[in-house]
C-alpha cells in the first residue's frame, strides 16, 4: 500500500474518531516544557518524584505477568480445528519455505491440540479448558492473537519484549515508566520484580535493567519469602533501636560533612539511608500476607509460607495499593518442547499454577477499585509452532509470527479478541492485523499517558553515549 | 479485516490512542504533525542515511546533491529538489513516495533502504513549514577528503599560554586551565590540605586509602618534593596495576563467564593478570594496544603476547540451544568493531552497522571494511604454563608416561612368537558352536524358586529377594570348554516380560564366578579372560560383571531409539584356560542391587578359541586370520590386533599403567597450566560483505579490510592489511583520535569527567572539549613521551589543577555548575571495588595477594538463587581469598556479584568507558547490613580495642584517622562520643559477638558489650558519605 494512502487513512480515522488534534498538540506542549520525564533540575535531586505524563493517563500502574518460555497459544487461546484435521501431515510448503526454527527438523508435521475450547462470557471469547479461571473473566480481558516478535531464541526475544531491543543495554518498559512518572511510594522502590517457577528467567537482570537510564530506575527484585530484598535485615545483634541510632549518627555526620564541603549529593545519600531504614520495616510488612482475609488467600490460592505465582499476584496487588508504579512477575517453565517439558502434564501443571491467581488478581483489583487505573498484561516472549516437535513426548517449537497475549484494566475495553490467525495458526489472517511487540509497547506507553515518541531522557550530555533514547526506538527497524 | 475496522474494533483505548495500536500496520506514524521539524536533528540525518551514496560528495547522480539545504534548492537535472512550502510540488517528496511521473521511486529498490512513512512525514512537514536550513551549513567531505570537525583534524602541539607570575602552577596543564579561568574571571581554588591530598592521590593511583602512618609521614615531610616522592611511590606500587588494570578491564568488557542466556563459566583470568602486569611495567600504550589487538601476529610471539589477544575475546558467546552460531559470531565481531570505536576512536561506529552513520563521516561500507579486519580469526583456547610447584613435577610425570609407553612396546616385541602361535591356531579354528548346558544342580542363596524349563533355561519365581546369588552346576561333555554363553531371556511371568526381575524388567549382574568342582567338592576358580555382550546399558558394561567388584555390574536398560528393554540378550564369557572334558563346573551369578536379579537365563558352552568366541563377528575374524601377507587388509590387521589384545593380560596391564600415568600427567597439567581465550589469524580469510540493514543473512556488496577514509591512510606490512596493521594504525601518530581519546579518558578518572565529557563520542554529536588546547597538548605529550601512561598520570597528579580543594563555591555554582572550567577539584563517590577494598583495608583484613583464578567473597545466598541457574551456587572462598581486592571477584555476567552491580560496576556485555555513579537506598542497605561490611566493622572495632589507648576520645580519634586520614572536628567527635555512650548504655543483646559475625578470627576473649558498641561506631563510620568519597 502506498504511504500516501496510509497517511490519508490515518487522518480520516483521527477525524472520525473525534480526536482533537488540538488536544494532542497540548500534550506535546506539555512534553516540551514541564511534564514527562524529570526536568533537568529534578532529575538529579529528586529522581523519583511523581510527575505528570504528556496527557491524562488511563493507567497509573502496570502489572506484567510474564510467562517465561513461550506459552502455547494453540493450547490456550487460539483454537485451530483445521490443525486437528490435518494432524500428522506435513505443513503446506508455502507456510514454512525460507523460515527458520530453533529446533524443528524439516520433516516435522502438524500437531492438532488435544485441548477443548469453548466460548466464554458475553463476548464469547474462545478460551481453552486449561484456563477455567481466566475463562471466567473473559469479559474483562482483551485477547490479542496476532502478536509478532523478531527472534526465536529465548534470551533475545525476552529482551525485545522488555526493552524493544534484542540486545543488552537498553531500559525496560518498567524503567521507562518509572523514569517518566516517578513513584508514588515513599517506602519501597517504584519498580519491582517478582519471580516464581523452578528457576529464574533466561536473560536475568537485563529483563529489569535501567539500561542507559540512571540506575535508580532499575527494577528491584523482591522475594515473597525470607528477606524480600538483599540485605534488608539488620545483622544479628543489631536491634531496630541500635539500627536507628546508627542511621541517626550517619545522618548527623553526613550533615556536618555537607556543611564542610557544600556538596548536595550528601543530602541525597542521607535521604537514601533514611529510606533504607524505613524499608526495613515496610518491606516485611508488605510481604506479610497474614493481614489478608482467608477469603482473599483462597481466591488467589495462596498457601501462607509458600513462594508461588499466587503469592506474587497477591503481592502485586499490595504493591499497587502502596503506589508502586510497575511490577513484573516472571513465571518460568512455559517452554514446552516435548520430553520433560511437554504439552500434557507439564503444561497442565503450569496452567494450574497460573490460571487461578491471574484471574483472582483481575477480580481483586476490580473489587478494590484499582482495576481502572491498573493495566495487567499477560503473555510470554513468543508462542509455539503449529508443527509438533517430536522428543520423548510431543511438544511444540518457538513460534514468532503470531502468538497470544491478553490485557486487562487500565483503560482497556474487556471482552474483545483482536486479530485472527490463518486456519493453521501460522500467520495473521490479514497481515494488517499484525501487532508487533513494539506496538504493544507504544500502547502501554500511551495508556500511561505518554507519547512514546517524546519520552526521551534529558540526560546530561556526558551520559548520552550516542544512543537512540526512546522506549520504542526499535520501531524504526520495523518495515512498513 | 481491513485496517479501518481493526482500528474501530480495537476499542482498547480512548480514541486518542487508537492509532498506536495500528502502528504495526502503518509503521508507527507519529501524530505530531504540528511539531516544528528540526532540520539538523531530524531532516538531515534522513537524507544522509538514504541518499548520500548517490547524491553526495562522491557521486551526484542526475547532478543532484542533498547534503546541504542549498544543494537541494539548487537541485539537479530535474530542477530544484524542493519547493519551500509546497510538498506536493517538490520532486524530492514525489520521488521518495514513488508518485513522480519523471523520477523513478527513490531510493531505487536495489538499494533496499526505502524511507519509512515516518521519515517521509518528517520531510513533508519540513518542506511544508518552509524548508528552513542554516545558511552556513558545510557540505559532507568526499571520500578521502578531510572532515573539518575538530576531532578529525591533526593533533597540534599548542603553545603553552603565559600566566601571571604569582599564579600557582606546577606544569603546563595549569597554564591552560588558568588561562581559561582568567578569561572567565574566575579564580582557581586553593590547594587541598595535605591530608586530603594524600587520600585523594592514593585512591586515584592505587585505589585504596592511605594507612595512618603513611599520612603521618607525609604530613611530617617538610622537603619541597614530598608530594612528588609520594606520587612516585604510589606509581611504583603493584597496587597501581590493579587499580588502573580495573579501568582497562571495564573497557575490555572482561568477565568470568560467556554471557547470554546460559552464561557458562570461562577461564580468562590470565588475560586479567596480563593487563595488571602490563600496566605495572608501564608497557607503552602503543605496545599495549598492538599486543592486545594482534600479539599473535608479531614475529615469534611470546606466550604473554598471545595471552594479550584476549582483549577482543572478552566478547560474549551464546550457548543457547537452537541458536545460530554464525549469528552470534557476527555479533561478537560487531562488538569488537564497536569497542574499538569507543575505546580508541571515541566514535559510535556501531551506528553504521545498519546504515550510513547519521552524523559522523563513517559509511556503512566503511563499518564493514573495519569489520573485515576482525572477521578472519579463529578463536582458540590457549594453554599457558603457571608458576606453581606442580610445574616442577611435570617432567618426571612425562618421563613416567614415556617409560610406560616403552614397556608396552617392549612387551609387544617379546610376545611376537606367542602372537604368531595364536594366529596360526585361530586360522585353523572353526566358528563357535554353542551347546546348551543342562544344569544338574540349581540353587538360589536367597531361596528364590529357580525352575528348570524344557528348553534348558532357568526361570526365577516367587517373591523377588533384595539380593541373590544363583549357583548352576553341570558337567562338561567330550570337548573342553573355552567359553560360556549366558542368555538372558524374556518370560511372561516377569515384570513387563523381563528378562530381569526389577520393576522395569532390568537386572544388574554384579559378579560372575566360574569354578571347577573336584570330586571331593573342593572348588577352584577359573580365570576369566574377558566378556562380550550384545547390549550394554550406559555405564553398566559386561566387563563390570567380570571385574570382581561387587558394586558394579552388567545391566541392559535402553536409551531413546534403542528399542525395548524386554528383549533377549546374550553375554559371552571367555576363559583363560579351557574347562577339561568331563569336569564338573559351577557358575555363580551374584546380584547385589535391590531386587535386580535375572529372571530367566540359559547357559551354553563352546570349545572355540576364546578370541573367536569374543569376536563380534567370528566369521570376519576367521577370515582375517586366514588372510596372509598382502591379502590381509588394514581392517583385518586391526581386527586381529584387538582380538589378540583380549587374550594378552600383560598387554592389558601395560595399557592400564599407561592410562593411569597419562591421567596423572593430565592432572598435573591441569594444575600447572591454565587456559585463556585468544585470537589466531585464519590461513584463508573469511569473505566480508556489507550486511544489509545489519542483517547477517542479507549479504550486500563484498568489502575488504580498509580504514575509514576520513582518517589518514593505513600503512600495511604485508600485501593485504590485517589486524596488526589495524593496531599499528590505531596508535600511529598521524591518527588524530587515539591519543586524544586516551588522554581524555585518563583525565576523566582524575577529575570525574573528561575534557570532552562525551568520552565515548568525539563525533559530531559529542560535546566539544572544554579545553581543546589542553587536550591536544596532553595528546601530543603522550606521544612525545613514547606513550608512557605512568608519565601521563604523573603529569596530571602533579598539576596544581589536580591538587586544588574540591569544596563547592557559591560563585561557581552559578558560573560553572558542571565544573567544566576546573576552578576546583570534584568530590566523587569511589568505585564499587574501591569501596569494598577500603572497608577491608581499614579493618586490617585486606589481602594483598595478586593474580590467579577469580575468587568468591561472601554475598547473600539469594543472589544466585533468583537466576536461571539456581543450583550454580556461590561457594565462598576459604582463607585470604575471602578478603582479596574487588577486581579478583568472580564475575558472572548474568548474575554479577551483587555488591559490585549495586555500585555500578559495568555488566561487561559491551565496553564501558565511563561508569555511572548512582546513589540509592539499596546501596545504603548493603553498606549497613551486608556480611562483608559487618565483618569489616568488626575488624575495625577489634583493631581499635587492640591498638588504641584506653581513653575513649583517643580511641575515637584513632578510628576516625584510620577511616578518613584526618582528625575529627569537635562536632564530629561529640556526635561519635554520644553514639558510643548510648551504645554502651544500651541493654545487652541476646546474641554473643560470635553469633552476629562470620568472622572466625575474633579474639578468644572479648567483652561483648564493648565490642558491640565499637562495632556500631565502626559501622557508622564505614557508612558515612566521606568514607566512600574521594574528596
Amino acid at each position: 500500500m502506498n504511504p500516501e494512502h496510509l497517511s490519508f487513512l490515518r487522518r480520516e480515522f483521527l477525524k472520525r474518531s473525534g480526536l482533537s488534534l488540538g488536544a494532542m498538540a497540548l500534550g506535546r506542549l506539555l512534553s516540551e516544557d514541564a511534564a514527562a520525564a524529570p526536568s533537568a533540575s529534578t532529575e538529579f535531586t529528586r529522581p523519583l518524584a511523581p510527575r505528570a505524563p504528556h496527557f491524562p493517563p488511563k493507567a497509573k500502574a502496570v502489572i506484567q505477568l510474564f510467562m517465561a518460555g513461550g506459552p502455547s497459544q494453540l493450547e490456550l487461546f487460539d483454537y485451530k480445528p483445521k490443525l486437528q484435521e490435518l494432524h500428522g501431515q506435513p505443513p503446506p510448503k508455502s507456510y514454512i519455505e525460507g523460515k527458520r526454527f530453533a529446533f524443528l527438523k524439516p520433516e516435522a508435521t502438524l500437531l492438532g491440540t488435544k485441548r477443548k475450547f469453548a466460548r466464554h462470557g458475553e463476548s464469547g471469547a474462545e478460551i481453552s479448558e486449561m484456563l477455567p479461571h481466566i475463562a471466567n473473566i473473559a469479559d474483562d480481558i482483551a485477547i490479542i492473537r496476532t502478536l509478532k516478535t523478531d527472534n526465536f531464541n529465548h534470551g533475545p526475544a525476552k529482551l525485545l519484549a522488555q526493552t524493544g531491543f534484542q540486545t543488552f543495554g537498553k531500559p525496560t518498559m518498567g524503567a521507562w515508566t518509572l523514569y517518566g512518572l516517578g513513584s508514588e511510594c515513599k517506602d519501597l522502590p517504584g519498580y519491582i520484580v517478582l519471580q516464581s517457577g523452578p528457576r529464574g528467567p533466561r536473560g536475568g537482570a537485563y529483563l529489569w535493567s535501567n539500561g542507559f537510564l540512571p540506575s535508580i530506575y532499575q527494577g528491584a527484585p523482591l522475594r515473597s519469602q525470607g528477606d524480600p530484598m538483599l540485605n534488608l535485615t539488620s545483622p544479628q545483634g543489631f536491634s531496630s533501636s541500635r539500627q536507628q541510632r546508627t542511621v541517626e549518627a550517619i545522618s548527623r555526620l553526613n550533615g556536618l560533612r555537607r556543611q564542610a564541603t557544600g556538596d548536595d549529593e550528601i543530602a541525597a545519600r542521607t535521604a537514601n539511608y533514611e529510606l533504607a531504614f524505613r524499608m526495613q520495616s515496610s518491606a516485611p510488612d508488605l510481604i506479610d500476607v497474614s493481614q489478608e482475609s482467608q477469603h482473599t488467600l483462597d481466591r488467589y490460592g495462596v498457601k501462607p509460607g509458600e513462594s508461588s505465582f499466587a503469592a506474587n499476584c497477591l503481592l502485586a496487588r499490595r504493591l499497587v495499593e502502596r503506589g508502586v508504579r510497575f511490577i513484573t512477575l516472571f513465571h518460568t517453565e512455559w517452554d514446552h518442547h516435548g520430553g520433560s517439558e511437554n504439552l500434557a502434564e507439564t503444561l497442565e501443571g503450569v496452567c494450574r499454577e497460573v490460571d487461578q491467581p491471574s484471574a483472582a488478581l483481575v477480580q481483586d483489583l476490580k473489587q478494590r477499585g484499582l482495576w481502572n487505573d491498573t493495566l495487567v498484561i499477560w503473555g510470554g516472549e513468543f508462542g509455539r509452532t503449529p508443527m509438533g516437535e517430536p522428543r520423548a513426548s510431543i511438544g511444540r517449537d518457538h513460534h514468532i509470527e503470531c502468538f497470544s497475549t491478553w490485557l486487562s484494566g487500565g483503560g482497556i475495553k474487556g471482552g474483545q479478541t483482536l486479530g485472527a490467525t490463518d486456519e493453521l495458526g501460522f500467520y495473521p489472517l490479514d497481515l494488517a492485523d499484525r501487532v508487533h511487540v513494539h506496538d504493544l509497547h507504544a500502547t502501554v506507553m500511551h495508556l500511561l499517558g505518554f507519547d512514546h515518541l517524546k519520552l526521551t531522557p534529558r540526560l546530561p550530555p556526558d551520559r548520552r553515549r550516542g544512543q537512540s533514547c526512546r522506549t520504542t526506538a526499535g520501531l524504526e527497524n520495523v518495515e512498513p | 479485516m481491513n485496517r479501518t475496522i481493526l482500528l474501530a474494533t480495537v476499542g482498547l483505548l480512548a480514541a486518542a490512542g487508537l492509532w498506536l495500536f495500528a502502528a504495526g500496520a502503518i509503521a508507527a506514524e507519529p501524530a505530531d504533525d504540528q511539531h516544528p521539524v528540526d532540520y539538523q536533528k531530524e531532516v538531515k540525518p534522513i537524507l544522509l542515511q538514504h541518499c548520500l551514496r548517490c547524491h553526495g560528495p562522491d557521486e551526484q547522480q542526475s547532478d543532484l546533491r542533498i547534503d546541504t539545504g542549498k544543494f537541494l534548492i539548487e537541485g539537479g537535472i530535474s530542477g530544484a529538489a524542493i519547493v519551500a512550502g509546497e510538498p506536493a510540488e517538490s520532486p524530492l517528496l514525489l520521488a521518495v513516495r514513488g508518485l513522480s511521473d519523471e523520477i523513478s521511486q527513490m531510493p531505487p529498490e536495489e538499494e533496499e533502504d526505502a524511507l519509512s512513512a515516518k521519515e517521509i512525514d518528517v520531510l513533508e512537514r519540513w518542506v511544508a513549514a518552509g524548508a528552513v536550513f542554516p545558511k552556513d551549513e558545510s557540505p559532507q567531505p568526499a571520500a578521502g577528503e578531510k572532515s573539518e570537525h575538530w576531532s578529525f583534524l591533526p593533533i597540534m602541539a599548542p603553545k603553552i599560554p603565559a600566566i601571571e607570575a604569582e599564579a600557582v602552577a606546577h606544569n603546563p596543564i595549569d597554564a591552560f586551565v588558568l588561562a581559561r579561568l582568567k578569561k572567565e574571571g574566575l579564580p582557581p581554588s586553593p590547594p587541598a590540605d595535605r591530608a586530603t591530598l594524600i587520600r585523594r592521590v592514593s585512591f586515584d593511583l592505587i585505589g585504596l586509602p592511605p594507612a595512618p602512618e603513611e599520612v603521618r609521614a607525609f604530613l611530617a615531610d617538610s622537603q619541597p618534593d614530598a608530594y612528588e616522592r609520594l606520587v612516585d611511590r604510589l606509581l611504583a606500587s603493584p597496587m597501581y596495576g590493579e587499580r588502573w588494570g580495573r579501568h582497562w578491564l571495564d573497557q575490555a568488557r572482561y568477565a568470568d563467564s560467556d554471557g547470554y542466556t546460559n552464561d557458562v563459566p570461562r577461564v580468562m583470568w590470565r588475560y586479567r593478570d596480563w593487563v595488571i602486569d602490563a600496566i605495572n611495567q608501564d608497557l607503552p600504550f602503543d605496545r599495549f594496544t598492538v599486543e592486545q589487538f594482534a600479539g599473535d601476529l608479531l614475529p615469534n610471539p611470546t606466550p604473554e603476547q598471545i595471552i594479550a589477544t584476549g582483549f577482543h575475546r572478552c566478547t560474549q558467546i551464546n550457548h543457547e540451544g537452537g541458536s545460530d552460531a554464525e549469528q552470534y559470531r557476527v555479533e561478537a565481531v560487531v562488538d569488537r568493531v564497536s569497542t574499538t570505536g569507543s575505546v580508541y576512536l571515541g566514535l559510535t561506529l556501531g551506528c553504521a552497522r545498519c546504515h550510513e552513520h547519521k552524523f559522523d563521516p563513517i559509511s556503512q561500507g566503511e563499518f564493514y571494511q573495519l569489520y573485515a579486519f576482525l572477521n578472519s580469526q579463529d578463536e582458540p583456547t590457549y594453554t599457558v604454563a603457571l608458576d606453581v610447584p606442580e610445574a616442577a613435577l611435570l617432567p618426571a610425570a612425562q618421563q613416567k608416561v614415556n617409560a610406560a609407553s616403552a614397556e608396552r612396546t617392549r612387551h609387544i616385541e617379546q610376545s611376537k612368537a606367542a602372537r604368531q602361535a595364536w594366529e596360526t591356531a585361530l586360522a585353523g579354528a572353526k566358528p563357535p558352536v554353542w551347546k546348551h548346558a543342562r544344569p544338574i544342580k540349581i540353587a538360589s542363596k536367597a531361596k528364590s524358586s529357580l525352575k528348570l524349563l524344557d528348553d534348558d533355561s532357568i526361570l526365577a519365581e516367587g517373591k523377588t529377594p533384595n539380593q541373590d546369588e544363583y549357583e548352576l552346576e553341570w558337567e562338561v561333555g567330550e570337548a573342553p570348554v573355552d567359553a560360556i554363553r549366558l542368555e538372558v531371556l524374556t518370560h511372561d511371568s516377569l515384570p513387563g516380560g523381563g528378562p530381569g526381575r526389577a520393576g522395569n524388567g532390568n537386572f544388574v549382574l554384579n559378579r560372575v564366578v566360574v569354578e571347577l568342582v573336584a570330586a571331593d567338592g573342593a572348588a577352584q576358580a577359573v580365570k576369566i579372560l574377558g566378556g562380550r555382550a550384545d547390549h550394554e546399558q550406559d555405564k553398566f558394561p559386561i566387563a563390570h560383571a567380570l571385574d570382581g567388584n561387587p558394586k558394579t555390574g552388567w545391566a541392559i536398560n535402553v536409551g531413546n531409539g534403542q528399542g525395548s528393554i524386554h528383549t533377549n540378550r546374550t553375554a559371552i564369557i571367555a576363559l583363560e584356560s579351557a574347562l577339561p572334558a568331563k569336569s564338573r563346573v559351577r557358575l555363580r551369578l551374584s546380584f547385589h542391587d535391590k531386587k535386580y536379579a535375572i529372571g530367566r537365563l540359559r547357559v551354553s558352552c563352546s570349545s572355540t578359541p576364546a578370541s573367536l568366541a569374543l569376536a563380534e563377528n567370528p566369521a570376519d575374524l576367521l577370515a582375517a586370520a586366514k588372510a596372509v601377507g598382502k591379502e590381509r587388509t588394514k581392517e583385518q590387521t586391526a581386527l586381529l590386533e584387538s582380538a589378540f589384545r583380549k587374550t594378552d593380560a600383560e598387554l592389558q596391564r601395560c595399557d592400564a599403567v599407561l592410562k593411569q600415568r597419562k591421567s596423572e600427567l593430565a592432572r598435573l597439567k591441569s594444575v600447572a597450566t591454565t587456559t585463556t581465550y585468544t585470537m589466531r589469524e585464519r590461513k584463508k580469510p573469511r569473505d566480508t560483505f556489507i550486511h544489509i540493514r545489519g542483517d547477517f543473512l542479507r549479504p550486500g556488496k563484498r568489502v575488504t579490510p580498509k580504514t575509514p577514509s576520513v582518517f589518514p591512510a593505513m600503512k600495511t606490512i604485508g600485501e593485504t592489511p590485517n589486524r596488526l596493521d589495524l593496531a599499528n594504525w590505531l596508535v600511529d601518530k598521524e591518527n588524530p583520535l587515539t591519543a586524544r581519546v586516551t588522554v581524555n579518558r585518563t583525565w576523566q578518572y582524575f577529575f570525574g569527567q573528561g575534557i570532552v565529557v562525551t568520552e565515548g563520542d568525539f563525533g559530531l554529536q559529542g560535546e566539544p572539549p572544554s579545553h581543546p588546547q589542553l587536550l591536544d597538548w596532553l595528546a601530543a605529550e603522550l606521544v612525545r613521551k613514547q606513550w608512557s601512561m605512568k608519565q601521563l598520570h604523573r603529569l596530571v597528579v602533579r598539576s596544581a589543577t589536580y591538587r586544588q580543594a574540591s569544596r563547592s563555591r557559591p560563585d561557581l555554582t552559578a558560573a560553572d555548575p558542571q565544573n567544566r572550567l576546573l576552578a576546583r577539584q570534584t568530590r566523587m563517590r569511589v568505585e564499587s571495588e574501591t569501596i569494598r577494598d577500603a572497608a577491608l583495608a581499614v579493618a586490617g583484613l585486606l589481602s594483598h595477594k595478586m593474580h590467579g583464578p577469580s575468587v568468591f567473597p561472601p554475598q547473600p545466598d539469594t543472589v544466585m538463587k533468583m537466576t536461571r541457574n539456581p543450583n550454580r551456587g556461590w561457594k565462598v572462598s576459604p582463607g585470604e581469598d575471602r578478603y582479596r581486592r574487588g577486581l579478583y571477584t568472580y564475575f558472572w555476567r548474568n548474575t554479577p556479584y551483587a555488591f559490585l552491580k549495586l555500585f555500578n560496576s559495568p555488566e561487561s556485555n559491551t565496553t564501558c568507558t565511563r561508569r555511572e555513579r548512582s546513589n540509592t537506598s539499596l546501596q545504603a542497605l548493603t553498606l549497613l547490613n551486608d556480611e562483608v561490611f559487618v565483618e569489616a566493622a568488626q575488624g575495625l572495632a577489634v583493631r581499635v580495642l587492640r591498638e588504641a589507648p584506653q581513653d575513649e576520645l583517643q580511641r575515637i580519634g584513632y578510628v576516625f584517622q584510620i577511616c578518613f586520614s584526618r582528625e575529627p572536628s569537635a562536632a564530629e567527635l561529640a556526635a561519635l562520643k554520644t553514639l558510643l555512650e548510648e551504645e554502651l548504655a544500651a541493654p545487652a543483646e541476646k546474641s554473643s559477638p560470635r553469633q552476629f559475625a562470620a568472622a572466625a578470627w575474633l579474639p578468644e576473649k572479648i567483652d561483648a558489650r564493648e565490642f558491640l558498641a565499637w562495632t556500631t561506631l565502626a559501622r557508622t563510620l564505614l557508612n558515612v558519605d566521606e568514607f566512600i568519597t574521594r574528596e
